[in-house]
């Protein structure tokens, strides 16, 4: 009898392990589809990887500008002694668009008041990281901004 | 009164509300001095209740999409009769929703409500505040102004900062790598579809909770004989009472909207500069403030992963008072708990002061 009994018991536990892995597997099925679903497409988009960020004409010295460079935004600054840099604008902190501020000759985030020096080093406030530099070549009368 | 119990008597003969005529009877709320606390639970509700109306008259006409988000919004001000009106009362009652809903948590904590058996009272509440906060974040993209893109780029990128599934959480929520109007398509879905349904089924839980325990009674009544305890019945004593809260909430919200309408602002451009003075709605405030003032670097970690880390624990710890606070010897009063709650409640009032200047 108490062998039966037992594995009446150890057969019954077999089933609830089964159905409960069951039950889980089916959960599995259904959510993962669901979650995979919410993932973005990865989109193999070709980014440029030079751009014209504006024309010679339309800069003055101590002068910035935020342009577009594929799908970021990106800033272009006359320095206050006629060098063309530029950067990308996105702040290393939370990902904010920086502007240049030519009454501190500094590029400043407006969100958490970063400061990146004009070599785009961070100097004060709480940026982790210097902005990325990009390379400036005037051809003609074209900026052309490039990321190597 | 004769219609009524003929009413009543029709519904009689085909359901036995008994149970209902008896738990209508018996209910009753404690009165005290600290009894005007209690009001804020419904006051809370209601404001819900006025966002549900006001949210469902401005999906008659709000379209989302790159070109329609902030186009149909400025149509519903400027076109659509009352449009500014509803509007107006949606974005005034959010805030106040929130305002309320903090008010009714710091009373419960401060009243120690959450003990036992209402632990789970606390944690459905806890997750009704949580979504609230989520309610009025994916709401405030919707009109797809500046300053909307640009708490969203900073709020989304706060939960990228969380270690291992911050990345792809914020991909999900971000419907791509980049705040576009794709991530308008998701937030939209989820401030219309998925939140209200989560919300109903959990204020349907706490509700339950709290009709099922009744309401909690003050600290100081523990050893109080029953019989030296004032109570008033929850029909229709309260309830009359609430619904005079209720009207004077609904007045003060028409002033608010109506003196002081909500702007809408200009339309987000994501190749932009974030404008000077740019800052989050006044409730995400003191953390916002709080990450200003974290340097770039600590204890070898970024700045910003070592303020989401401690908001995160903050809030995960006061989620679980219940059990930290059970820890305290029966019957004793835990002072700690009020030490820890003025100290939560002045960082939030200094740091959103100072956000605010």
């Amino acid at each position: 009898m108490n062998v039966s009994g037992n594995e009446k018991m150890s057969r019954r536990t077999f089933l609830d392990y089964l159905m409960g892995f069951g039950l889980l597997a089916w959960l599995g099925a259904v959510l993962y589809p669901i979650v995979e679903y919410l993932k973005v497409p990865k989109q193999t988009e070709a980014a440029p990887s030079s751009v014209v960020a504006g024309l010679t004409k339309d800069f003055k010295p101590n002068e910035g500008k935020v342009f577009r460079f594929g799908n970021e935004p990106a800033i272009l600054i006359d320095t206050p002694d006629g060098k063309l840099k530029a950067f990308s604008a996105v702040c290393t902190h939370l990902q904010c668009t920086v502007q240049y501020r030519p009454d501190m000759e500094k590029i400043w985030c407006a969100c958490h008041g970063g400061v990146y020096d004009l070599n785009g080093r961070n100097i004060a406030g709480p940026p982790p990281r210097p902005l990325q530099e990009y390379k400036v070549v005037v051809k003609g009368d074209d900026i052309i901004v490039s990321k190597s | 009164m004769n219609n009524e119990s003929k009413l009543m008597r029709w519904f009689n003969k085909r359901y036995d509300l008994s149970p209902f005529e008896h738990f209508a009877k018996e209910k009753k709320v404690p009165d005290f001095k600290g009894s005007f606390w209690y009001y804020f639970g419904g006051v809370s509700l209601f404001l819900f209740i006025v966002q549900v109306v006001t949210g469902i008259l401005l999906l008659m006409y709000y379209q989302p999409g790159a070109q329609t988000a902030y186009e149909s919004v400025r149509f519903i001000v400027t076109k659509v009769e009352f449009g500014w009106l509803i509007r107006s009362i949606h974005s005034w009652s959010a805030n106040l929703m929130i305002l309320s809903v903090f008010i009714h948590m710091f009373s419960v904590y401060f009243t120690k409500a959450f003990r036992t058996p209402r632990e789970l009272t606390w944690y459905s509440g806890f997750l009704l505040m949580s979504l609230t906060l989520v309610f009025g974040f994916s709401g405030y993209l919707l009109p797809w102004n500046t300053l909307s893109y640009f708490a969203t780029k900073v709020g989304t990128e706060i939960v990228g900062v969380v270690p291992v599934v911050g990345i792809p959480l914020m991909e999900i929520l971000r419907n791509g790598s980049d705040v576009t109007t794709a991530t308008l398509t998701r937030f939209f879905g989820l401030h219309v579809a998925v939140l209200p349904a989560v919300f109903t089924v959990v204020l349907g839980i706490h509700l339950l909770f709290i009709q099922v325990q009744g309401i909690s009674e003050p600290e100081s009544w523990k050893d109080i004989p029953e019989s030296k305890k004032n109570h008033i019945p929850f029909f229709p004593n309260f309830v009359l009472r609430d619904v005079l809260l209720w009207l004077i909430v609904l007045n003060v919200l028409a002033i608010l909207a109506v003196y002081f309408p909500w702007e809408l602002g200009h339309k987000a451009d994501p190749f932009a500069s974030a404008p000077a003075g740019i800052k989050p709605e006044w409730y995400f405030l003191f953390m916002f403030e709080s990450l200003k003032f974290l340097p770039s670097k600590f204890l070898g970690l970024d700045g910003e992963v070592v303020g989401v880390m401690f908001f995160g624990l903050a809030g995960l710890l006061w989620f679980l008072i219940p059990l930290w606070d059970s820890r305290t010897p029966k019957g004793s009063r835990n002072k700690i708990i009020n030490y820890v709650g003025i100290a939560v409640v002045l960082y939030i009032i200094i740091l959103t002061t100072i956000g605010a200047r």
